[in-house]
């Protein structure tokens, strides 16, 4: 057998990633869609291009932050690198030049799912479309995992994969959680009014979680459970934590399997984000500001990032 | 042409035609039907238009989302496009067939043998078979190459002749590839695309496989590993996603079951060959190299290349590495050395070529020149310095003034000239708008060869599919179809 080219192991690493980014965009453009149906109506598209931290990008391509624009530039713009058509590009060129490694299934799904999302038009955002091309996207990523799941040969390549995704899912529930909490923060007296209930449970939706977060807690809806499930839960599978504890086991496992000696500084700088996970809790971080909070894990999540490819990409 | 097929049935060739041609299903009028491809022609005559036209479409789709593509550059972007695929398929019976091997082989052994002399003793030039400045003046000529030894004396590991067939039956070779021949991977993946498409056709018609050709060059590219590896690794050098063979080169990495490089993979050090994996420097012993001489080493060549590395002719002279195809092959795929294969073959082989080149008239040559001005309308007048067809003079279609001025420069630089006939390609049915017509296509043949030669039993072949045309190139409206090898057995 011979030994994963250090090019391959980013770009399988990096299509994880997309893959990955696409289905939480999905998910972040749709219940920010949600959102902005409801009874106060008019939501701020402009929130999100702030979630992204994408100003500078965006400033370069559009004038003002109308509604269309934002919705363009994440969804059809070739000039944002991640809007939802310049990921799955993104992941289909990645895809290409994995081909030697790739199942042919995978790389079939690939190009339909490309082919498809390239055919996207303006039409499609409009008010009750985008909705449904966010469920498609989300479903076509889905099918993308599953596939890959059930096909990919399993060798240093699978466990490159899983790490880009696992890094992107926990970057990416960091964010979702900052929509609601630090972007849609309704005026104090709202909280816990039943407008602010029903923005976490559409959160909780969005994030595939909300049976199970009522099977943790089958009455009462209390904000700091819902943000405790999507950081802490173990057993959720989008949660920080989860998400944390998949990528540090399966750089493990590749470590061990393969003998590499690359992945112990990535490892050690997860620690730290692991001890904090473990032992905060929900109240004490809701007081010093989740948003601060959420902002931390992003960055160590990030340092994370950077270990792993100086190790192994370079 | 009609009367040769079943006159009694409504049937698929009912309606078609060969006109004057050469057809590779029906062979030609005046010499009657081919025995051996009766068998098939019957099973393809039941097939039901509509249905036909239907799994096309499906074959097609199929081929979509696979992306089997080829890349088109324009000026500004690069688009991916998809070769068109014919589903009737060209069928060569196993007697044309063992010629066409026999044939290849022959010459893929001449031009080895030619090789290995002009980068050594260069005999052949003393003797003044091919004249020397054709071949020291060449810009494929590289002079690194002096002196150096390879592998079993082989040069060109894979190769592809591009065969015609005209009007008489007979298959001439109208170009030789040396160098990095394209267009395997369409041959494999054709069959794969038939199979699904047309199981029920393809059953027990005993067809050559062609599925092995990975298997074959892998076993080829270790037998010419240098002797200190034991266990060769063999690793595939592309110049990357942007190229326009992109995708066979992943075809013929996956087959082979190596990894695919680039040049920023690969580094030398200490005149070795290593690659960057995610484990270390791992080493390198044989490298099939999908990149033109001139981007290989910007040390040794070319030193705006970022696609090659640094340092590798450095381990390729001290033998640490086999390249494939060697550096230097191209020297023997010029339209200028082509029009001497047949002398160079009698001269290394002492054998006749079996395949004949097409008719070529060398204007260097005052036999040449002559003949070729006093039949200047009826001839193709190539230059031999140029690629991609440019600067050649069409004798039958060109006007007066054309063909005055192509005398004019025949007689100012005869050296720069071949000229050969206007050759008739034969057609064959193929799949249009208007039902199923004759089409004119070529074929490429491919020959590995590590110790001993190995031709595919199969090869491109490209088609035409503008009405009339005889340009098969890709990049031109052409396509290609299934070719089937008729195992010995049958007929």
């Amino acid at each position: 057998m011979t030994a994963l080219l250090s090019r391959q192991a980013a770009c399988i690493y990096w299509m994880g990633r997309y893959i990955e980014r696409a289905e939480n965009l999905a998910r972040i453009l749709d219940v920010n869609e949600t959102y902005s149906r409801d009874s106060r109506g008019g939501q701020n598209w402009r929130s999100i291009v702030e979630l992204y931290n994408d100003n500078n990008r965006f400033d370069k391509v559009y004038d003002d932050y109308g509604d269309e624009n934002v919705l363009r530039f994440y969804v059809l713009e070739n000039r944002n690198p991640s809007s939802l058509v310049s990921a799955v590009q993104s992941a289909r060129e990645n895809a290409r030049t994995l081909r030697p490694l790739i199942s042919t299934e995978m790389w079939v799904h690939m190009n339909v799912f490309s082919n498809w999302i390239r055919g996207t038009r303006e039409e499609d955002l409009r008010e009750g479309r985008l909705s449904r091309l966010c469920m498609q996207v989300r479903q076509e990523c889905q099918a993308h995992t599953g596939i890959t799941e059930g096909t990919f040969y399993r060798d240093e390549s699978w466990y490159f994969y899983q790490l880009g995704r696992m890094i992107e899912r926990a970057d990416q529930t960091t964010r979702l959680l900052d929509v609601k909490y630090h972007m849609l923060l309704p005026s104090l007296h709202d909280v816990g009014s039943a407008l602010d209930v029903s923005q976490w449970n559409a959160l909780l939706r969005s994030a595939a979680g909300y049976h199970a977060f009522r099977r943790v807690h089958p009455t009462g809806f209390a904000v700091p459970n819902v943000v405790a499930f999507l950081l802490f839960n173990d057993a959720f599978p989008r949660s920080v934590h989860a998400s944390i504890s998949q990528f540090e086991s399966q750089l493990t496992e590749l470590r061990q399997k393969f003998q590499l000696k690359g992945g112990a500084n990535a490892l050690d700088e997860l620690d730290e984000l692991r001890a904090v996970l473990n032992n905060s809790s929900v109240d004490v971080i809701m007081s010093r500001g989740l948003h601060e909070f959420l902002d931390w894990t992003q960055q160590r999540i990030i340092s994370v990032g950077n270990k792993l490819s100086a190790d192994f990409f370079s | 042409m009609s009367t040769l097929v079943n006159k009694n049935l409504e049937n698929l060739f009912s309606d078609y035609q060969s006109n004057d041609f050469y057809c590779e299903l029906f062979g030609n009028s005046q010499k009657g039907l081919r025995p051996d491809t009766q068998a098939i022609i019957e099973r393809l005559s039941k097939l039901d238009p509509e249905r036909l036209r239907q799994r096309s479409q499906d074959a097609e789709r199929e081929l979509y989302n696979l992306g089997i593509t080829f890349t088109v550059y324009t000026q500004r972007d690069v688009i991916d496009r998809i070769l068109p695929f014919d589903v009737l398929p060209r069928v060569i019976d196993a007697a044309d067939w063992q010629k066409i091997e026999s044939g290849v082989t022959q010459r893929v052994r001449a031009i080895n043998h030619f090789l290995h002399d002009i980068y050594h003793e260069g005999k052949i030039l003393k003797d003044g078979i091919v004249p020397n400045e054709l071949i020291v003046g060449n810009p494929n000529y590289r002079p690194e190459m002096r002196g150096l030894q390879v592998p079993h004396g082989t040069y060109v590991h894979v190769s592809g002749i591009d065969i015609v067939r005209g009007d008489d039956g007979h298959f001439r070779v109208l170009e030789d590839n040396a160098r990095t021949p394209s267009g395997v991977s369409y041959v494999v993946e054709n069959r794969h695309l038939m199979q699904r498409a047309f199981p029920d056709l393809m059953e027990g018609t005993g067809i050559e496989p062609v599925s092995n050709y990975g298997q074959k060059l892998h076993e080829a590219l270790v037998e010419v590993a240098p002797a200190h590896a034991p266990h060769p690794h063999v690793v595939l050098l592309s110049p990357g996603s942007y190229n326009s063979a992109y995708f066979e080169h992943i075809f013929l990495a996956r087959e082979m079951g190596v990894s695919l490089v680039e040049g920023r993979d690969l580094v030398v050090e200490n005149s070795r060959v290593f690659m960057k994996t995610i484990r270390g420097l791992v080493p390198v012993d044989v490298i099939y190299r999908r990149l033109n001489d001139d981007f290989l080493d910007p040390l040794a060549f070319n030193s705006e290349s970022l696609l090659g590395c640094a340092g590798l002719m450095e381990a390729y002279a001290r033998g640490n590495v086999t390249l494939a195809n060697a550096v230097g092959t191209g020297v023997a795929d010029d339209k200028a050395v082509y029009a001497y294969m047949p002398r160079i073959i009698r001269y290394y082989l002492d054998e006749d070529p079996i395949l004949d080149n097409v008719e070529t008239h060398i204007c260097r040559e005052a036999e040449g020149l002559q003949y070729t001005l006093d039949h200047l309308d009826e001839l193709v007048v190539k230059p031999v310095g140029e690629a991609g067809g440019y600067g050649i003079t069409v004798g039958p279609k060109a006007s007066r003034e054309e063909l005055e001025s192509c005398r004019a420069s025949l007689l100012e630089k005869p050296d720069n000239y071949i000229s050969q006939p206007m050759i008739n390609l034969s057609v064959c049915p193929t799949l249009s708008d208007d039902g199923i017509m004759p089409r004119h296509v070529d074929l490429r043949p491919f020959a590995v060869t590590g110790k001993e030669t190995w031709v595919l039993p199969g090869g491109l072949t490209r088609v035409a599919l503008r009405p009339g045309s005889i340009i098969v190139n890709s990049s031109q409206g052409g396509g290609s179809k299934d070719t089937w090898v008729l195992r010995s057995s049958q007929g």
